[in-house]
């Protein structure tokens, strides 16, 4: 019984004492620039440091996805922390400025460097880096000349070949929003009910996992984010997957962001627009995509060359927040053709 | 204690204890007020069927496996003796430390069409060679079932270790062999313990989202998350979260009424060592086969695949940091763990001394938490936490976060998810107890504080122990209240595998996963060799 007491009451002690260390931790706000970020840390980390170093302050984060972070933002209201947002997905910059939880910023510097379809046009958000949702086929049993347009993905060439994410996933979703901004309800339905009869596999729940399918023979054609397959072709150069620059002959192939915005209660808006765009400048936004085999936002930079050999293509140019805007909409979409 | 009012006090108590949970139930259903119409409408055409289908089949399969995995097992080891006994008593619970999420993503990435079992299979055969699809609704059932069945293991074998002795000796004199004397008798006698660690394991099930959606398996939790992150819609996410508590309400219920009335005590708890039942030649082998059958399905091969990803990035990756990762999840899984037990055990005084339905119903809503999707939980918490902090502020004149990003809130969402782990063993102590032990206690004089040292801790002790170890586990699992309500530098190794998970890379989250486990096996370790011990000395 003495031990478990002893036990108890040292427990209870360090409860205590851990309670009043971080209590009020997150008030304090001096000298020190605060990032909620969707973009996962080991993809920041180096680069937060690197910049808190420069500016002698401290950078501190916490990462979630992006629903999450937003709600947090609403919870601390006026008191929240936060001086900086960063998302994975234009859908949710799009969603914290209608839910009022970030303020304009107008740069020269953010305006100049980042493409106008690329950011807020009121300048609550800017993308950082730019991925490509395209299509993805393999070398062995596909030639690049059989591959056009998402909408030829539903041809009755590709019954039982083609492979899909979940249409629980936010690209896939935000990629169906784009074709209802471009075409219309009907005919985007259409197109995606096409795609589900063409399916070779239930969907897979990342895209990673879709890849290696292809890979593997289960299927011939996908559609999938070009970092995921950066990061394989860079694991296994041998790969017999490759990509195809959807829809060059149209509108442009699909791409969304990952950007920021500053906080509408930053503490720190100077040091937060300062660092966006010390984020947008070119230096910088080399590393920022090159971690993660995305395209730099800013036109002016170079990918890695691993991204660059894939080709230049045409990029959809319609506003990624409309997109973002449309999203329910793709959400329902996707119910109603019944993509799992 | 003896100066309060015997009637109030424990009410008073137990509704404290409810009070948090009846504030975030309060936020959830505020803010499902706001739900869009057009979107319930929607909902209703083309997903709730389906989801609600899918969520029944799924809870009723893996309590199933998980029912019928944890009895057998813990019979097994509790009153049976065969080669290896000793070693499967505590290594059957390891599983336990294993997050489903974790066995979900070993299960798919070597079992799935591209994954190294079927590839390898496919060299051998030939190419034509079809390996049953993983990803599958039995697929999702077993790894989901595998990875909850200790927690009927455990219940279970409280309530075998109790009754054992008697069991197998009443067994014996009707003529009963250890199979039907398991199903005639042990099941029976301790069919409250083993209810109540099957509905552990469907609240667990109900409130999964990592583990299906690696399946990319639809249920409830899924349909909540895609309203949520897809729909923009939290109010409606919030809206459907209450759905589904009505519907484990209604189960509850339904299970409260098929118990009846009936009362479980132990016939002489503790009071002699339970002999065992020797499984002699043959009949030993085969349990030893089956025992090491689901040890290694549930947790070696999947340790063996985790280990070696592992190896893979640790290079790169293993640093000092994991110091801190672990060190943060052992101290917040210890402070969580004493939490909950210490107002499951005020819940467990306050049914008992007060039989009305003020300190029971209080006690099924303080409860409530664990069959809530964690995320939509964490929304409650940062709501009822923010919603303090302002008026801390209005009263104040200004200032910070007064809660919010502290570890304070951490630990109230810990309780308001957990307290129904620790709350069931505790349960399960007390319902062992006799009334008559403690008339006699009192008729010898003994006060209430001596009720407490002297009869009620050295009986409760094993359940005691499971409640803590349970709730210890469960948060170093948990993902989605430590993300969105940790203070700034609080990383867990649960968030360390989020991070890597996030962007579908599997493998890199072995690392942690594995820290994980191994920091759960030493709880798990101490607690058996507890329970062995109470045994033996008994």
């Amino acid at each position: 019984m003495t031990v478990r007491n002893a036990l108890g009451r040292r427990t209870g002690a360090l409860f205590v004492v851990a309670t009043l260390a971080f209590s009020g931790v997150a008030g304090a706000a001096e000298k020190s620039l605060v990032v909620y970020s969707a973009r996962k840390y080991q993809l920041v980390e180096e680069l937060f440091q690197e910049y808190g170093r420069d500016r002698g302050i401290e950078v501190k984060s916490v990462t979630d996805d992006g629903a999450p972070l937003i709600q947090r933002l609403k919870a601390e209201g006026t008191a929240s922390p936060a001086d900086v947002f960063i998302t994975v997905d234009a859908g949710d910059l799009w969603r914290a400025t209608q839910a009022g939880l970030l303020q304009p910023v107008h740069s020269q510097m953010l305006e100049a460097a980042i493409p106008a379809h690329l950011r807020d046009p009121d300048g609550h958000w800017f993308g950082l880096a730019v991925r490509a949702r395209t299509i993805a086929y393999s070398t062995a049993r596909v030639k690049p000349e059989e591959l056009s347009t998402y909408a030829a993905l539903g041809d009755a060439r590709w019954k039982g070949r083609l492979c899909l994410r979940s249409g629980k996933a936010v690209y896939n979703q935000s990629l169906v929003a784009m074709f209802i901004n471009d075409m219309g309800e009907q005919a985007t339905e259409r197109m995606v009910g096409a795609w589900i009869a063409n399916l070779a596999a239930d969907p897979f729940s990342n895209d990673t996992l879709m890849l290696k399918a292809i890979a593997a023979g289960q299927c011939d054609v996908g559609i999938t984010n070009s970092y995921y397959l950066g990061k394989l072709q860079h694991e296994q150069p041998e790969l017999p997957v490759q990509i195809f620059w959807a829809d060059q002959a149209g509108k442009g192939t699909h791409v969304n962001i990952s950007g920021g915005g500053v906080a509408r209660h930053a503490k720190n808006r100077e040091e937060a627009v300062r660092f966006l765009e010390w984020l947008a400048s070119p230096a910088t936004q080399q590393r920022f995509a090159a971690v993660n085999f995305e395209f730099p936002a800013n036109a002016g930079v170079d990918p890695l060359p691993e991204v660059k050999v894939w080709g230049p293509f045409k990029p959809n140019e319609v506003n990624v927040g409309l997109i973002g805007k449309a999203q329910p909409a793709a959400v329902m979409l996707i119910d109603r053709a019944g993509w799992r | 204690m003896d100066s309060v009012n015997p009637r109030a006090g424990p009410a008073i108590a137990a509704i404290l204890v409810a009070l948090p949970m009846v504030a975030i139930l309060a936020a959830v259903i505020h803010g499902a007020t706001g739900a869009d119409p057009a979107l319930w409408a929607h909902l209703a055409e083309h997903v709730l069927a389906r989801v609600t289908l899918n969520t029944a089949v799924l809870v009723v399969g893996v309590v199933a496996i998980a029912v019928a995995l944890g009895t057998s097992l813990a019979w097994l080891t509790a009153a049976c003796d065969f080669p290896g006994r000793g070693f499967f008593a505590w290594a059957l619970l390891l599983p336990m430390a294993m997050p489903a999420y974790v066995l979900a993503f070993v299960a798919v990435a070597t079992l799935d069409y591209a994954g190294a079992v079927p590839v390898a299979l496919r060299a051998v055969f030939g190419e034509g060679f079809a390996v049953p699809a993983i990803r599958s609704t039995g697929g999702v059932i077993a790894v989901l079932g595998l990875a909850s069945y200790p927690y009927v293991y455990l219940m279970a074998r409280g309530a075998f270790l109790t009754h054992g002795a008697r069991v197998l000796e009443a067994a014996q004199s009707l003529g009963l062999g250890p199979w039907s004397g398991l199903f005639r008798v042990a099941v029976p006698l301790a069919r409250p313990w083993l209810a109540g660690g099957a509905a552990l394991v469907a609240m667990e099930t109900l409130a999964d989202f990592g583990a299906v959606s690696v399946f990319n398996y639809d249920t409830f939790t899924t349909a909540i998350y895609k309203a949520w992150y897809g729909l923009f819609s939290i109010e409606t996410a919030l809206g459907l979260a209450l759905l589904l508590l009505v519907f484990v309400a209604v189960a509850l219920a339904l299970e409260r009424l098929a118990r009846g009335r009936a009362r479980y005590t132990a016939a002489d708890a503790g009071l002699r060592a339970p002999a065992r039942l020797a499984l002699p030649g043959a009949r030993g082998w085969v349990a030893f086969t089956c025992a090491s059958a689901i040890f290694a399905i549930a947790f070696v091969l999947p340790a063996f695949v985790l280990a070696r990803w592992a190896l893979e990035v640790a290079p790169l990756d293993l640093d000092a940091r994991y110091v801190d990762y672990a060190l943060r999840t052992l101290v917040l899984a210890a402070m969580a763990a004493v939490a909950c037990l210490a107002l499951a055990v005020v819940l467990g005084y306050a049914t008992r001394f007060e039989s009305g339905r003020l300190p029971r119903a209080a006690t099924r809503v303080a409860t409530l938490g664990y069959a809530i999707p964690g995320t939509v939980l964490a929304v409650g918490v940062v709501t009822v936490l923010g919603g303090v902090d302002a008026a801390w502020r209005a009263l104040a004149g200004g200032g910070g976060l007064w809660l919010q990003g502290t570890v304070v809130a951490l630990l109230f969402g810990y309780v308001a998810r957990f307290l129904a782990v620790a709350h069931v063993p505790v349960q399960g102590g007390f319902a062992r107890i006799r009334p008559s032990l403690e008339e006699a206690a009192r008729s010898l004089g003994l006060g209430t504080r001596g009720l407490v040292t002297r009869l009620h801790l050295p009986l409760l002790g094993a359940g005691l122990g499971t409640a803590l170890l349970l709730v210890f586990v469960d948060v170093m699992k948990e993902m989605p209240i430590t993300l969105m309500t940790r203070p700034f530098g609080w990383d867990t190794l649960a968030v360390r595998v989020f991070e890597m998970t996030a962007e579908g890379e599997w493998q890199r989250a072995a690392l942690p996963a594995l820290v994980i486990v191994a920091a759960g096996l030493l709880p798990v370790a101490l607690l058996i060799w507890r329970m062995e011990r109470a045994a033996r000395t008994a």
